[in-house]
């Protein structure tokens, strides 16, 4: 989930978090006794939920794959939580701050084609294959050292996530509550691990899809209540083209011709191949963390719709993230009743608080920083003299700033369980995926071949008390090694782009051979870390990657995954030209055109995946002509 | 989920149930004592009321339709 989080959060943000932490002298806002309550209440729900699952978790299968007996809704829910973690609500709330409607891309173009693909073509192989895992999967098309290579570096992304998501969402808590690092470190890690650990997957699912409705029961009032404010679209509208003197905030595609054209400073074609296919594809076909939700399901058709079921909410997840953000850009005040003007998180780090009261740590480095935005200089000057009522906040802020302004006691406690609910969600799907591919994909063929089924499900119990310690660990580290969050978040890219080449052409390829999927992916690894490399030691070099001088940092991602991606398939296309191809009987199940699919019962044409398929893509076609 | 046991739509429910009413009683509470907090905004909407017995009702539907035990 981490890899689809905006640059908002990988370029810059979060990098100076002592800094940031240091700056946060006042918190945002302040909770009431029911505030505390309706947390409260949630944290003991969770925990319920895990002791109530315990019972029905005793098996490998009740463990790892909740038993197989998902229904499509909730599977489908769970697919779509489990990428919803409050970092991502944030940080593309605050995206929309920055760009406009541009941040959609990741919830349409960036989800929904791929999200349909893996519920109609990928689907029926993951789930006729019986397998447990993606690696797992890798293991029976191409053998032990892709299933190897694979679950190593799936499992240390997961571990490494984990840990920088919960540390992220600590500075989170400090910066808008006040709540020590620790604390809020503490109390989220020890609520995942129990109720993940008691309950195992069943346990996420069931919170996840908990979560899943705490979040827009938090967060839909935002949305609701700033729209009423602005004067509806139109009103929201006009305020917007006077404030910021462009209509580019408005539109998907119309200004992605050229990359010096919009704010983001992508093209399309970076937007379409690079975003809707290579990281897209990446991550909702082949990033185990949701594909596990989806294996979940009860039978083949629960499989297939779940992905579907999920596109519908997916498409309507920027009602709460990408419209706040554009309010926030007209209605956000600061306390002299100005137009409030976030600003990047290395600005409000430069200008973190000194020792005395009302001094700046670094007046000239604050200075320096806020050169570069657009604040006006009466404002500047207010922050450089420590005035009390001129405070920053980042892009970032954006959603919980919302929060705090319409948000009173109990319905804010409500919004900052949401950001919780999200975070935790997102956590639990990283631990729960570690465990089913640390116990399955290394665990297993590598250390313990023949244990007994209890002892695989202790392991895997154990598994994710030790893999949630060293994410503890992982997220301290990254608060005392700035860079580090950088190289955490750059692992999804780097990694998925292969993987998504080696299972699309294991899948639908037939001739691949079993070298040839290992040395691709392996290489593609490598060429895909070799390009961060060389665009980190020298950013002139991103020109040659997004093929633009004027690319922006958010064209990278996109760019190197698809590089990475075309580089892998080529890889395994000459390699399987020069090595024996197996058998095909021993690809059945495996490889689409030797494998027989099975046959699925006739439904009312309104149960049936392919009628819903259909609705989704005439929602999303409109979707982007309407807001073209 | 299916099949025996307690499903998640039933959990969901409860917790609906005691936000809704927790939220909708301080909103009755701030009608009737005129008082709101200072800095947040269109308080004249009176927010916890609505949205908490909208949750309330959602909840209450859930709970009653998911109950353990019952027949489905």
């Amino acid at each position: 989930m981490y890899g689809l989080v905006p640059a908002t959060l990988t370029a810059g943000s979060f990098r100076s978090l002592s800094a940031l932490v240091a700056s946060a002298t006042v918190p945002m806002a302040q909770l009431r006794l029911l505030d505390i309550a309706v947390i409260a209440i949630y944290f003991c729900m969770v925990i319920w939920i895990g002791f109530y699952l315990k019972g029905r978790s005793n098996t490998s299968e009740e463990f790892f794959m909740a038993g197989r007996e998902m229904t499509a809704w909730i599977a489908g829910l769970s697919f779509v939580s489990a990428n919803l973690g409050s970092l991502e609500l944030m940080g593309w709330a605050g995206s929309a701050y920055q760009y406009g409607i541009l941040a959609t891309h990741w919830y349409w173009v960036g989800a929904i084609p791929a999200m349909l693909f893996l519920g109609l073509v990928m689907m029926p192989f993951y789930y006729v294959s019986k397998t447990h895992s993606v690696p797992g999967y890798l293991s029976l098309r191409y053998g032990e050292p892709a299933r190897v290579l694979a679950a190593f570096s799936f499992a240390l992304e997961m571990i490494l996530m984990s840990g920088v998501n919960m540390f992220a969402m600590a500075v989170v808590m400090k910066v808008v509550l006040g709540w020590s690092i620790t604390f809020s470190i503490l109390v989220s890690a020890c609520a995942v691990t129990l109720y993940v650990a008691l309950g195992g997957l069943r346990s996420a699912i069931f919170n996840e899809v908990l979560q899943f409705v705490l979040i827009w029961g938090g967060a839909l009032l935002v949305p609701i209540l700033g729209m009423i404010q602005a004067g509806g679209v139109g009103g929201l509208k006009t305020k917007i083209i006077a404030n910021m003197h462009s209509d580019s905030y408005f539109h998907l595609w119309r200004d992605t011709g050229h990359f010096a054209d919009n704010p983001m400073g992508v093209h399309w074609t970076g937007i379409v191949f690079g975003l809707g296919f290579a990281i897209s594809f990446g991550y909702w076909t082949t990033d185990f963390l949701v594909v596990q939700r989806v294996l979940a399901a009860r039978n083949l058709r629960a499989a297939r719709m779940a992905p579907i079921i999920g596109s519908f909410f997916k498409m309507a997840v920027p009602f709460i993230v990408i419209l706040p953000g554009l309010l926030g850009l007209v209605l956000l005040q600061n306390p002299d009743g100005s137009r409030r003007q976030l600003v990047g998180e290395d600005v409000v780090a430069a200008c973190a608080s000194g020792s005395g009261e009302g001094s700046l740590s670094d007046p000239g480095a604050c200075s320096s920083a806020m050169a570069k935005t657009t604040l006006p200089a009466a404002y500047q000057q207010k922050v450089l003299s420590g005035s009390p009522d001129a405070e920053l906040h980042s892009y970032n802020q954006a959603l919980p700033l919302m929060m705090v302004r319409y948000l009173g006691p109990g319905l804010l406690g409500l919004g900052i369980t949401a950001l919780i609910a999200g975070f935790m969600s997102g956590m639990a799907g990283n631990i729960s995926a570690f465990s089913t591919v640390w116990t399955y994909d290394l665990y297993k063929p590598l250390i313990n071949k023949k244990g007994t089924d209890s002892h695989y499900v202790m392991v895997g119990r154990l598994s994710i008390v030790i893999g949630v310690a060293i994410s503890i660990g992982a997220g301290y580290l990254v608060q005392h090694a700035h860079g580090i969050m950088d190289y955490v978040q750059a692992l999804f890219s780097i990694f998925i782009a292969p993987l998504l080449a080696t299972i699309l052409l294991g899948m639908f390829w037939k001739r691949a051979t079993r070298i040839a999927g290992f040395l691709g992916l392996l290489l593609g690894i490598v060429f895909s870390v070799g390009m961060f490399v060389w665009v980190h030691l020298n950013p002139a070099n991103l020109r040659y990657v997004a093929l633009s001088d004027a690319a922006k940092p958010m064209a990278e991602n996109v760019f190197r995954a698809l590089w990475a991606c075309l580089f892998t398939a080529l890889v395994i296309f000459l390699v399987s030209m020069v090595t024996k191809p197996r058998p095909a009987a021993e690809l059945e199940g495996l490889v689409y055109g030797v494998t027989p699919l099975p046959k699925e019962d006739p439904v009312p044409f309104y149960k049936n995946e392919y009628t819903w398929a259909i609705l989704v893509v005439i929602i999303f076609v409109a979707l982007n002509i309407i807001f073209w | 989920m299916h099949g025996s046991g307690i499903q998640i739509w039933f959990f969901i429910g409860v917790l609906l149930v005691i936000y809704g009413f927790m939220i909708f009683g301080y909103g009755i509470f701030e009608l009737a004592t005129g008082s709101y907090p200072p800095l947040v905004q269109l308080t004249s909407l009176h927010t916890p009321i609505w949205w908490g017995g909208v949750l309330a009702v959602l909840g209450v539907f859930y709970t009653v339709k998911f109950r353990p035990g019952r027949a489905r």
